[in-house]
């Protein structure tokens, strides 16, 4: 099997997988805990635009999906304080125009030359060696960030008016999570692909909450799942010659649906 | 730690508070003492909770000012010294994956304050927070399979972790059985009596309440009452508040 490791897009695949594999959890778990799944879609296709931006400028559409995301996060979270609007129609908002805002600019570059396919669904053969310092960089940022503000983050989660009142700068805190999601799901895409990062966030946490575990034991599991199905995925969709982000998903929701099964019948012998 | 019944710690004088345009509190001035056990009462939408969320910044009112400790509540810092026990605590995510002890040791964050691990002396006096309302042996269960009375402590535990001057309680026993309503207030007592915190406690129920606490803040719209439990005449201010004259008297007592 090691011959694949002459190719260098597989290695570069593998590597960018690895880091998003683990980060994604740290970020994951918090989204899906604060009932924030969605943004994660959202500041997907809020990217899709930013790519096209970037293939339309000819600048590494990494960079520009990154500023679009990032911008946009910002704007998210301060209409969704604001109280002007409801918060998930903040998100509907972006949503939909920022994917308006892709095709208008797709059509007017009469198609791209790169298959766009390949940013919808993931495939590593988009992943450049720069790429890989860029997300290499940007998980550090992350991981740190999530490693020294852990306590802050896990307690804002749990009870965001009891953090106020101890004290804590919550919005700076809310504004900061936004944006480290943003970068998160902005560097996902040559792995995973637009329309399928939000399963990345969400599975793993949702299937490591089933065991039942403490804050820390959750996070733990959810990374291991995570890491293991990217890097499954990964291989498989390379052999078999499908899209990497698809195979992974998948993996996810297998694993997803054994713990579902597994707990199940677990807790129909102990009733026994 | 010597107690001033005199000293004022929280001030609220002449605050009022709208939502849009219907007026939850009017010209409302209290004073809290050190070492007060006191209940803020009145009907649903009285603006009970409205007040207590005002002392503690989490909403601005309209007009009027809040001090804590003699400073006025923009400049004020030490927000470690209150602890908090949310009406939201019955209410919270049961599958949130946390165990007591996490819970608990939340209570220190604010005091620890960023970038700063807790150490072992937090550590000890998480564990003492969670003597104090005997729940050291749910330290490792998850407060999802704890009953509400469980939950009610584990959260007194949260802001005792704190070591705060005063705790505020919204709502604290709603969802709790009578029996464990008995430990809860003897807790509170506890609290009151031997550590010298003092306790601000909103509430709809006047009868429980009125037996356990040193003060009484009747809140509908307007300070209604402000006195000794004993003193207020439950019937005469009921009347005020529900009966058929539903126009408001304000009493200047």
């Amino acid at each position: 099997m090691f011959e694949l490791f002459q190719y260098s897009f597989i290695v570069r695949g593998l590597e960018a997988g690895i880091l998003i594999g683990l980060i994604a959890p740290l970020i994951g778990i918090f989204l899906v805990l604060r009932r924030y799944s969605l943004i994660a879609d959202t500041l997907a296709h809020v990217s899709l635009a930013g790519v096209a931006i970037g293939l339309l400028l000819k600048i590494n559409p990494l960079w520009t999906a990154l500023g679009a995301s990032a911008l946009s996060s910002i704007a998210i979270e301060r209409l969704r304080t604001s109280k002007k609007i409801y918060g998930e129609t903040a998100l509907s908002i972006f949503l939909s125009g920022s994917l308006a805002l892709a095709i208008v600019l797709i059509g007017l570059a009469h198609g791209f030359s790169v298959d766009l396919f390949s940013y919808l669904f993931g495939s590593i053969v988009t992943v450049q060696q720069t790429d890989i310092y860029i997300i290499f960089g940007l998980s550090v940022l992350i991981a740190l960030s999530i490693f020294l503000f852990y306590k802050e983050l896990v307690y804002i989660a749990f009870d965001e008016e009891a953090a106020s009142v101890s004290g804590l700068p919550v919005k700076l805190f809310n504004t900061l999570f936004v944006l480290l999601a943003a970068i998160v799901i902005s560097i996902s895409i040559p792995i995973i692909g637009i329309l399928l990062i939000s399963a990345l966030l969400v599975i793993p946490t949702i299937t490591a909450l089933q065991l039942k575990q403490s804050f820390k034991m959750t996070l733990f599991w959810a990374e291991l799942i995570s890491v293991f199905s990217v890097v499954s995925g990964i291989f498989i969709s390379y052999y078999l010659d499908i899209s990497s982000g698809g195979t992974i998903v998948l993996i996810m929701l297998l694993i997803f649906g054994l713990v579902l099964l597994l707990k199940g019948k677990i807790i129909s012998k102990r009733n026994q | 730690m010597s107690v001033d019944h005199k000293k004022n710690i929280i001030e609220v004088s002449n605050v009022s508070f709208s939502y849009d345009n219907v007026e939850v509190l009017k010209n409302i001035s209290l004073a809290i003492h050190q070492g007060d056990y006191i209940s803020l009462i009145g009907p649903n939408g009285g603006g009970k909770t409205t007040l207590l969320k005002i002392m503690l910044g989490l909403i601005k009112p309209q007009s009027g000012e809040i001090k804590l400790f003699g400073e006025k509540i923009e400049n004020f810092k030490h927000w470690s010294k209150l602890g908090y026990v949310p009406q939201k605590a019955i209410n919270f995510d049961p599958l949130f994956p946390v165990t007591v002890r996490e819970v608990v040791s939340m209570g220190r964050f604010g005091k620890k304050g960023l970038l700063n691990w807790l150490g072992k002396t937090d550590e000890k006096i998480i564990d003492r927070a969670l003597q104090q309302v005997q729940m050291s042996q749910y330290a490792d269960r998850l407060i999802g399979n704890l009953s509400s009375g469980q939950q009610q402590r584990v959260f007194i535990a949260r802001a005792l972790a704190g070591e705060p001057e005063i705790i505020f309680l919204d709502e604290p026993t709603v969802g709790v059985d009578t029996k464990n309503q008995e430990e809860f207030y003897s807790i509170l007592t506890d609290l009151n009596k031997n550590l010298n915190i003092t306790l601000i406690l909103v509430s709809h129920d006047v009868d429980v309440v009125s037996q356990q606490v040193t003060e009484l803040a009747c809140l509908n719209q307007t300070l209604i009452y402000h006195g000794e439990p004993n003193k207020f005449m439950k019937g005469h201010y009921l009347e005020n508040i529900y009966g058929k004259n539903s126009r408001l008297v304000d009493h200047k007592h």
